[in-house]
């Protein structure tokens, strides 16, 4: 922490105001003990909060007044309709409801009563919509992680040289991830029309800026020597990084791509909000509607699929490392 | 053409030999590109281009013109006689303007992380097998699974109902959604405490308050803190999409904005947001190497 330049010691600003202590040792030595700077920075964070609250209005007695409606709110979304089995349903496959138990799981008549509930409830509205979702997050993922590749190269200090373009590159990159996925929908959603397009484009840009930033940080820090010994071959710039570098940086970004894959269908569920297909139209309708058993199904099948993607892509990085 | 040399031991491959001798696993690779090409046509099959929408151009340009010419009296909040004005502690602000509408994104996102941290802390140490009993473990891992992957748009959507469209929902909301990523992250801190230093206090005589005041606090408050900033970072960017359902902070008239197509407010509330998100990474980013490299 400590500052030297060429022998002088700056004193900090906070121990030139808030002197140190000076303690006398047993053998008549005395040391200096700095202050202790916790109780500036208490200080400040009770500041932030006190100022926080004045700018949110935090009121926890509405919590306290109103609370009971957000148990009510999630009850419901935790008994989705998927569940709801209509009366009938049982005997029309020759199953009476009262022998209906546990075990009922090794009847395939009992299979049939929940696909026919499953095809006939409104769960049946949900698949097109989730797997327009993941269509929008794989093909958005893919291009932009394609595209993101040779961006990130150039956007690297080792093997871009030119100072200027790289600061531009990344200045750029840093702005695009900055803005927030939705605002990104929202205008791509305005320009394109409404629909899946929309968000297919708004995931590629999200996904190029993430993958952009992880990218250049990690081929900054891989092993030159190869890609050095092809340059001086007389091989240019791209036939050394093909043959050289690629080799390093392949497990990486292909683990990169499986994550952000991962991010982008938790992402893509919600961009419907605004206009750019998938779940997220569902989502608003149901909430629109307070039918909060019909979010609770959406909710499951997204949750059933964001797992799904999730343990594919673990168990694939895994193979990769 | 394997030639023995004089010492009768086999001579050593060329280079050339070890190269054509590499392992070739094309089956795999053509196996693999073509479940790719299958995903990707099936995905492509669903997403259909249908051409720019009849406004389409002039959003853009509307957007490339607001970037290069913003509202300076909104970017600045400078007060007009027609602007809503409030008091936050003791100063006049314009509510519409992009200083007050910032700083209550970083209020949301602070008060928010703050106390996701601190209801993260209970969760964490009850969801961690070194701690509770096993099933104890699971049904808390289990809950902090089912937080983490309700969308945070939709907590939003639902503690609307409880406490109307303000700047107080967007707090309740990211405390609730913050809760998930923080006490695993939790987990992992408390899963990776050294217990032979508990020991060596033990046997030098601790009572049970000192060996948590010099044994666990020490190493866990460093990381527990780089987790809250980390996170502060995600909810920043995280309260602007909850603004545009009606959480407070800037998204909302972000939005507003973008659909009546004012383009010159749009610039402002895009420059101020930008601006911020910059400073805040930078400064999130020093914090905690600062806090690692101690």
């Amino acid at each position: 922490m400590k500052k030297k330049t060429e022998g002088t010691y700056r004193v900090p600003l906070f121990d030139r105001v808030f002197r140190p202590q000076t303690v006398v040792l047993s053998n008549g030595h005395t040391v200096q003990r700095p202050r202790s700077r916790m109780p500036l920075i208490a200080a400040g964070i009770v500041l932030m909060i006190w100022l926080s609250i004045q700018l949110t209005g935090f009121d926890l007695s509405i919590i306290a007044r109103r609370g009971h409606q957000f148990t009510v709110i999630l009850s419901k979304i935790f008994s989705p309709d998927i569940f709801n089995i209509q009366a009938g349903t049982f005997e029309k496959f020759g199953l009476a409801p009262e022998n209906v138990n546990l075990l009922s799981v090794f009847d395939g008549r009992w299979w049939q009563a929940l696909w026919y509930t499953m095809t006939n409830s409104f769960a049946s509205n949900v698949f097109g919509p989730l797997w327009d979702t993941l269509r929008m997050s794989v093909l958005g993922s893919f291009i932009g992680a394609t595209l993101a590749l040779p961006i990130a190269v150039a956007a690297s200090t080792n093997i871009n040289r030119n100072r200027t373009t790289v600061l531009i590159l990344r200045f750029l990159l840093n702005i695009v991830r900055t803005l927030p996925t939705l605002v990104i929908a929202k205008i791509f959603a305005l320009i394109f029309g409404l629909g899946t397009f929309a968000g297919t484009m708004s995931i590629l840009v999200f996904t190029l800026g993430v993958i952009c930033k992880m990218m250049y940080e990690s081929i900054e820090t891989i092993d030159m020597g190869a890609f050095e010994a092809m340059e001086s071959f007389g091989a240019t710039k791209f036939q050394g990084f093909w043959s050289a570098s690629m080799k390093q940086i392949l497990p990486t970004y292909l683990s990169y791509c499986l994550y952000a894959l991962e991010m982008n269908v938790r992402a893509a569920s919600i961009l419907g909000y605004v206009g750019a297909g998938g779940l997220g139209l569902l989502i608003d309708e149901r909430i629109g509607w307070r039918d909060y058993n019909g979010l609770g199904t959406v909710l499951l099948m997204l949750f059933l699929l964001v797992v799904s993607i999730e343990s594919l892509s673990r168990f694939l990085r895994k193979k990769l490392s | 053409m394997k030639e023995k040399n004089v010492s009768g031991m086999p001579r050593p491959l060329s280079i050339e030999e070890t190269y054509n001798s590499r392992p070739r696993r094309w089956w795999l690779y053509t196996l693999v590109v073509f479940l790719v090409a299958l995903l990707l046509a099936w995905a492509a099959g669903g997403v259909t281009f249908k051409g720019i929408a009849t406004k389409g151009s002039e959003v853009a340009r509307g957007i490339a013109s607001g970037l290069t010419n913003p509202d300076w009296d909104l970017l600045l909040g400078r007060i007009k006689e027609d602007t809503t004005v409030t008091t936050v502690a003791g100063i006049r602000v314009s509510t519409e303007g992009v200083p007050y509408l910032l700083f209550q994104t970083i209020a949301i996102a602070f008060l928010g992380t703050i106390i996701g941290g601190i209801l993260a802390i209970p969760f964490s140490f009850l969801a961690s097998d070194r701690i509770v009993p096993k099933w104890i473990g699971w049904i808390f891992r289990l809950l902090i699974l089912l937080i983490r992957t309700i969308p945070s748009l939709v907590w939003a959507l639902v503690w609307i109902r409880v406490t109307g469209p303000n700047a107080f929902c967007g707090v309740v909301t990211q405390s609730v959604c913050s809760i998930g990523m923080i006490s695993k992250m939790y987990m992992t801190a408390i899963e990776d405490l050294d217990v032979r230093i508990l020991e060596s206090l033990d046997a030098s005589g601790c009572s049970a308050f000192q060996k948590i005041r010099y044994g666990v606090l020490p190493q866990i408050i460093p990381n527990f803190i780089s987790t809250v900033i980390y996170r502060f970072d995600i909810n920043m960017k995280d309260a602007t999409t909850l603004g545009i359902v009606g959480a407070g902070g800037i998204g909302a008239p972000l939005i507003q904005c973008i659909t009546s197509s004012r383009w010159s407010m749009v610039g402002a509330y895009l420059f101020g947001l930008i601006l911020l998100m910059l400073v805040i990474e930078w400064l999130s980013t020093r914090i905690r190497n600062r806090l690692t490299r101690g």
